[in-house]
């Protein structure tokens, strides 16, 4: 393997986490805002379908993803208006996958930091004349910092670190949707160990990285 | 168990009776690795076996590349059937094989598929130029390096280069084209044999090299009778029919 | 039409509110009662934080009225509210808490004090690039406080924000809080369960027992009220009295103080001479004697008349009250010696006063 593909490769595993990450934090907080808030009881279930990732085997989620995506899942309408037939093997689509993926280590940090800071902020924000809107953006997530911080971390890090998914929709193809974890499996099935060994300790380097952050973050924020 | 099959070795070793009898008057045990792609005629060949011999046999099935590199990790397998010959041929030259054990079970042979549309000749892989073509990860895949072979001599001016589509195996190429998001594949033709004629097109051989699947007997079963009988039931008659019923190419009777 | 008026009932599990009164817009209605009496419900109620079945007119302003379906959200009401922690914003330091209810202010932006002339007032200029988390107690609560009022409400609803503090810082913020409202013209509803809070502030008191209503009045009145103890509480009950600053005793650091033509001498007024102030006087720092003593440590020895006797059922004591030239004072002693001295209504009695604080100017 080349420089210029390992290069490719490794940009294309950034940019699909920071991609992902934007929508997660998108998609994650009205999820996580309207989890911390309501009492419908509704909640556990909507709680349950967002945790469910956590639990079920990529290959699970692999699998619906790529019926979900094609020609007669939602995906393939979605492509089909710009001409596509699925979104299946796209950058796009892998996107959406790792956002299904990933979006319990989302909502739950942000969910944990609405939840601490309770209705308190809000009410006054209220009675000082914010509207509920106003309050959201004003008060809420400010407040919410934190868990914003933790959510986006961690939605990067299980990004960079995701397999199973990646590898049932991606169609591995270079540029496109070859990342990291794909490319590492592909040399350990070839027998090129030497590369192997090189991506993998790399990727072990930086999930090490990324926890002592968020170790650092938490001290930080206890002493504070 | 193991002090009976060290009994074996010995009787074996002083020739006093033939393994296959000796398989066949007491009941011992092989354990099987087999590439994923094969694993449906690996389980009838191994009820067959089970059946004229009264021995067991215990199947795992995995990747070529997964298996290779437990094997090397000293997993307990005594047979390994590949989807390639260079994982066995690797295998024989760390010594972690029996030497001359290994013979090619089963040839695999190409069929362009069109998920159930039908399929008259390879002029739909470019008929319409939008469509994905799945193939197998030529890097892995001794499928997917046929598929790039065969579509280089079949339009040898077409750049197919963003088509294509890799799953990671054959089954996963088929997965592709059965969910629709990949129009067309590449995949075996043991995988569509069920199908009606139409719907799929069988490669000719000659547009690529061999699909060779070698079966190599490990080190560590070297004196294990049953395995031995297991390697000789594979090249029998009753495991071709079988072989050959799954889309397989006649063997190619070498080695020993 | 300027005036608080509130009628709220509902119920929330087992408690129960059913709870309607009417006070003025304009200086400091205290809602008295015990803990968990349904006081701060009515609060919420009021800045919509909360909802029950009722109505809610103030300064003649409709917030909440059923029959017309009229619900404002909060914020559309211009309630400033207190709370008892001071839940300020944790994200942003003084500044931006006192900006963050003038930005968002429904009156008129240009009238009221700015943020610099509050932080000023309040006494918390030097303090405005700290975040809350480096604040005192008081400093938090005084902040709460410009915060409050900088958002120009129409009425100020003050939920026993003073709790926590200690004494003195305790004096001094009610002080200031008292000054500041009577210069912005600020309506406040303030809600206590702490007799001391309730003499130092309240114009009108209300009070309030099992989720509704049990009296309105002045606090003075209300305090004479023994039939009231089961609502202001037994250890706290006493009288408020208004004197006159007659004489300040450098000597001693006393200040004299003219009851109804009889001295009191207290230390600590922070009153000048002529000016009037309110006391109050606790019914167990009250002892009754037949005639005047002498060679006691006591100084403030106060004649009166005895105009009621009320034996308390199953306790030891009873409750007198202590005309003193127009000013009523109560004492709670033995019904021992309410037998044994023959005290009954028109006897004449000195009244010993061991201990009196002073509230605030009048």
């Amino acid at each position: 393997m080349g420089t210029a593909e390992l290069a490719s490769i490794l940009w294309l595993t950034l940019k699909l986490a920071l991609v992902t990450t934007l929508c997660l934090l998108v998609v994650g907080t009205p999820i996580a805002w309207w989890l911390a808030r309501t009492r419908s009881r509704f909640r556990d279930v909507v709680a349950s379908v967002a945790a469910l990732p956590l639990i079920l085997p990529p290959t699970v989620l692999g699998f619906y993803l790529l019926i979900a995506l094609g020609p007669s899942g939602p995906g393939g309408w979605l492509a089909g208006l710009s001409g596509g037939r699925t979104l299946a093997f796209t950058f796009e689509g892998l996107v959406i996958g790792s956002v299904v993926y990933s979006l319990p280590f989302v909502v739950q940090p942000i969910r944990n930091a609405f939840e601490a800071f309770g209705e308190r902020p809000l009410e006054v924000a209220a009675t000082l004349g914010a509207s509920p809107w106003n309050a959201f953006f004003t008060v809420a997530l400010p407040l919410a910092r934190p868990g914003f911080l933790t959510a986006a971390i961690l939605g990067f890090a299980h990004t960079i670190g995701e397999f199973g998914v990646v590898l049932m929709i991606g169609g591995n193809i270079p540029g496109e949707t070859r990342v990291i974890s794909v490319a590492i499996y592909d040399l350990v099935e070839s027998g090129d160990w030497g590369t192997a060994h090189l991506l993998s300790a790399g990727l072990v380097l930086f999930s090490f990285t990324v926890i002592m952050v968020m170790l650092r973050l938490g001290s930080a924020r206890g002493e504070g | 168990m193991k002090l009976l099959s060290r009994l074996f070795s010995l009787l074996v070793i002083s020739g006093m009776l033939l393994p296959f009898a000796a398989a066949r008057s007491l009941a011992g045990e092989v354990r099987i690795a087999v590439a994923s792609n094969f694993s449906v005629p690996a389980r009838e060949i191994a009820r067959a076996f089970e059946t004229a011999t009264g021995n067991k046999v215990t199947a795992s099935f995995g990747s070529t590349g997964k298996i290779y590199a437990q094997i090397v990790q000293a997993a307990p397998f005594d047979i390994f059937l590949s989807a390639d010959q260079e994982r066995p041929q690797l295998l024989e030259q760390q010594g972690l094989a029996v030497s001359d054990s290994r013979f090619t079970y089963a040839l695999g042979r190409l069929a362009l598929y069109a998920g159930g549309t039908d399929v008259k000749g390879p002029g739909l892989l470019v008929a319409d130029r939008s469509d994905r073509i799945a193939i197998a990860n030529p890097e892995l895949a001794p499928y997917g390096r046929a598929a790039v072979e065969a579509l280089a001599k079949l339009f040898p001016d077409e750049d197919f280069g963003s088509r294509l589509v890799q799953g990671e195996n054959i089954s996963q190429t088929l997965q592709f084209v059965e969910t629709g998001n990949a129009r067309l594949g590449l995949v075996a033709y043991s995988q569509v044999i069920s199908q009606a004629a139409a719907q799929y097109w069988l490669v000719p051989e000659g547009l690529h090299s061999p699909i060779a699947q070698d079966a190599v007997l490990l080190k560590s079963a070297d004196a294990n009778p049953v395995a031995r009988a297991f390697m000789d039931f594979l090249r029998g008659s009753e495991a071709e029919n079988i072989i050959r019923r799954y889309g397989y190419s006649a063997h190619v009777r070498g080695g020993s | 039409m300027d005036r608080i008026a509130v009628a709220v009932s509902g119920g929330k599990g087992d408690f129960r509110l059913d709870m309607a009164f009417d006070t003025p817009a304009n200086g400091v209605s205290v809602l008295f009662g015990p803990s968990g009496c349904g006081k701060t419900t009515i609060l919420r109620c009021i800045a919509g934080l909360e909802r029950m079945p009722g109505n809610v007119m103030v300064a003649g302003q409709v917030w909440q009225d059923d029959s017309k379906g009229v619900f404002l959200p909060p914020h559309h009401r211009a309630a400033g509210y207190v709370f008892q922690e001071a839940s300020l914003f944790a994200h942003l330091n003084v500044r931006e808490n006192l900006e963050f209810g003038r930005k968002r202010r429904m009156a008129q932006p240009a009238q009221g004090p700015s943020v610099d002339e509050m932080a000023g007032l309040l006494g918390i200029a030097h303090l405005c690039n700290r975040k809350p988390k480096h604040l005192s107690g008081g400093e938090r609560q005084r902040v709460a406080i410009g915060r409050a009022l900088l958002s120009a409400p129409r009425l100020l609803l003050m939920d026993e924000p003073f709790t926590g503090l200690d004494r003195q810082i305790k004096k001094e913020t009610i002080s200031l809080f008292l000054d500041l409202r009577k210069r912005l013209g600020i309506p406040a509803l303030y809600v206590s369960h702490d007799m001391a809070e309730v003499a130092a502030l309240a114009d009108v008191m209300i009070v309030m027992a099992d989720g509704s209503k049990v009296t309105q009045g002045l606090p003075s009145e209300i305090f004479e009220k023994v039939e009231l103890q089961s609502a202001t509480g037994r250890f706290e009950a006493g009288t408020l009295v208004v004197a006159t600053v007659s004489d300040k005793d450098s000597q001693y650091d006393l200040t004299r103080l003219d009851l109804s033509g009889q001295a009191l001498f207290l230390p600590g007024v922070d009153a000048a001479v002529g000016e009037k102030v309110r006391l109050r006087i606790r019914a167990r720092d009250v002892s009754l004697a037949l005639g005047r003593p002498t060679g006691i440590s006591i100084r403030n020895i106060l004649s009166g008349q005895i105009t009621e006797v009320v034996a308390e059922a199953d306790t030891a004591f009873a409750e007198t009250v202590v005309d003193i030239g127009g000013s009523r004072i109560r004492a709670r002693i033995t019904r021992m010696a309410v037998d044994e001295l023959g005290l009954v209504p028109g006897k004449e009695v000195y009244a010993l006063v061991k201990s009196v604080s002073f509230d605030r100017r009048v």
